[in-house]
């Protein structure tokens, strides 16, 4: 019995941990004070369900109990009489909504409009997320974001006081500023995603990756006809498919244009291209749709045998039109090695050379080396290779690298 | 911001490594951190910890005595500096150094005007 409370109550926490801290949250803005009225739900749950059994519905007893914490709190703070009008507002809805939680309103969308709000360091906002909609430990996003676990702590909780010094609404955007507020939202899930994807065999991180996913799939489903949360949706599900061939079975490191099409996720991809589909019938195409684009056109190489790597090119122009990013430059600078060849690669990528974001980017140096050799400039590919191998953090990738560079001094 | 990577290593695991691989990657971190920009200066690398020296002057009397300092199996070997604007990107740079996979970073940050 009390191994199927707990697992009664870890459900509980996964599937309704962001939905009633969102709820709780909504009318005081106070973020940390909703979650710890909900984390001493959680542990009367876990003291007295052993006992008395699983409420039929655990949602509704957690927030009751979480309510009657938070009121407690309230009352404590503030004796004011707009202090107890409010708290009789608050009690009446909770009342109303523990009555029936199918009509509590799920207010985490508005939850995490208010986690990515400018006033919100930037680098903190998926963090936020994570923790307030996820209900994810401090310490496991401190490993996933690779920041000590006490600063982390603190940071988040900043980051909450914020929202409630700086009176963060709990709403989501009016229609005219909804685009550049949800693409603070998707930015930290994809941020967060970006974490899951790059450390690689590290438990924490995977579960990051379905963590960002999941939230991927609450906004699609809160915000249906929003193109853009489809295609960030689409771009980490085409990410995904292909998690297992970028590795071989020793731990090297595969790159894209070599990897085993029959190791890609045929489902992942097949949900990927339904959901790209979806998304650009939808209306305006912004950044992720087109990013999604172009992973369609490298998986394409499944069903052709080759990559098409003309409409690659043709997708990264119009992201850059969008983006005027040099990420976006170096990533299209490897397309262009197949369709124009590697001295065109080079000259494009020289474009970006005096960028200071490049001079300790990883990625910049080993693209640069990459093209040099394929150019027959061994020189300068021995050199960008050594930079790009004294960048890296990942040992797979290094050891790819280093690879490179010796195929040099071999041919 | 300015940080100290102070490097501690395990010689052990140290002289575990393969060093034709460990000098190639510190030559290519090196390299990397030269490139990096101002406030990033390659450090310098230590004598053993167990040929160090310790003074140490307690009430007017000095005891001069062999190393190492402390009696653990890591020991401070040597150190760079570098300047960036946070924290997450020392941890970066912590994880570059070869010697992250065979000791210690500690990150320190320098203490500048008006922050004693």
């Amino acid at each position: 019995m009390t191994d199927e409370a707990r697992k009664a109550a870890e459900r509980a926490a996964r599937e309704s941990y962001g939905r009633l801290v969102a709820f709780l949250a909504a009318r005081t803005r106070d973020v940390a004070g909703a979650e710890d009225a909900l984390a001493e739900a959680f542990a009367s749950a876990l003291k007295s369900w052993p006992d008395d059994g699983v409420p039929t519905n655990p949602d509704a007893w957690l927030l009751t109990v979480a309510r009657r914490r938070q009121a407690d709190a309230i009352r404590r703070r503030q004796t004011r009489t707009s202090g107890e009008a409010h708290i009789q507002l608050m009690t009446e809805e909770l009342e109303e909504a523990a009555a029936d939680p199918a009509a509590i309103p799920d207010r985490r969308l508005a939850l995490m409009f208010a986690c990515v709000h400018p006033a919100i360091e930037r680098g903190m906002r998926a963090p936020l997320i994570l923790q307030t909609i996820l209900g994810l430990t401090a310490i496991d996003i401190a490993a996933a974001f690779l920041i000590p676990p006490a600063t982390m702590g603190q940071r988040l909780v900043r980051a909450k006081s914020r929202i409630k010094e700086a009176g963060i609404p709990f709403a989501i955007p009016e229609r005219e500023d909804l685009p550049e507020r949800l693409d603070a939202v998707l930015e930290a899930i994809y941020a967060a995603y970006a974490k899951g994807w790059t450390e690689i065999g590290d438990t924490t991180a995977d579960r990051l990756a379905d963590e960002a996913i999941w939230l991927g799939r609450l906004v699609v489903s809160l915000l249906p006809d929003e193109p853009e949360a489809k295609g960030m949706l689409a771009l980490m599900l085409y990410a995904e498919a292909r998690r297992h061939a970028r590795r071989t079975a020793n731990g090297a490191y595969v790159p894209l244009e070599q990897q085993d099409t029959d190791l890609w996720d045929e489902p992942q991809i097949m949900a990927a291209e339904a959901m790209l589909r979806d998304a650009n019938s939808a209306g305006p195409t912004g950044r992720y749709q087109i990013e999604a684009a172009i992973q369609s056109a490298h998986v394409a190489r499944r069903v052709t045998g080759r990559p098409n790597w003309d409409a690659v090119v043709a997708l990264y122009d119009v992201l850059l039109k969008l983006t005027d990013s040099p990420v976006v430059i170096l990533n299209r600078a490897a397309a262009l090695l197949e369709t124009l060849g590697a001295p065109a690669a080079l000259a494009s990528l020289d474009t970006i050379a005096t960028d200071k974001r490049m001079a300790d980017y990883q990625p910049y140096w080993a693209a640069r080396g990459h093209l040099a050799a394929r150019a027959g400039r061994k020189d300068e590919a021995y050199e960008a290779l050594t930079l790009a191998i004294g960048l890296s953090t990942d040992e797979a990738v290094r050891h790819y690298l280093m690879d490179q560079r010796n195929k040099l001094q071999d041919g | 911001m300015r940080y100290m990577m102070v490097i501690h290593n395990d010689d052990e695991a140290l002289a575990g490594a393969n060093q034709q691989q460990l000098w190639a990657d510190y030559a290519a971190f090196n390299q990397a951190l030269a490139k990096a920009g101002a406030g990033f200066t390659s450090g310098e690398r230590l004598q053993p910890g167990k040929d160090g020296t310790i003074v140490r002057t307690r009430t007017g009397k000095t005891d001069v005595l062999d190393g190492p300092y402390t009696d653990t199996k890591e020991q401070f070997a040597g150190y760079f500096f570098i300047d960036v604007p946070t924290l997450e990107e020392a941890v970066e740079w912590a994880n570059r150094c070869p010697s992250s996979r065979f000791g210690t970073i500690e990150i320190r940050q320098i203490v500048g005007a008006g922050e004693g």
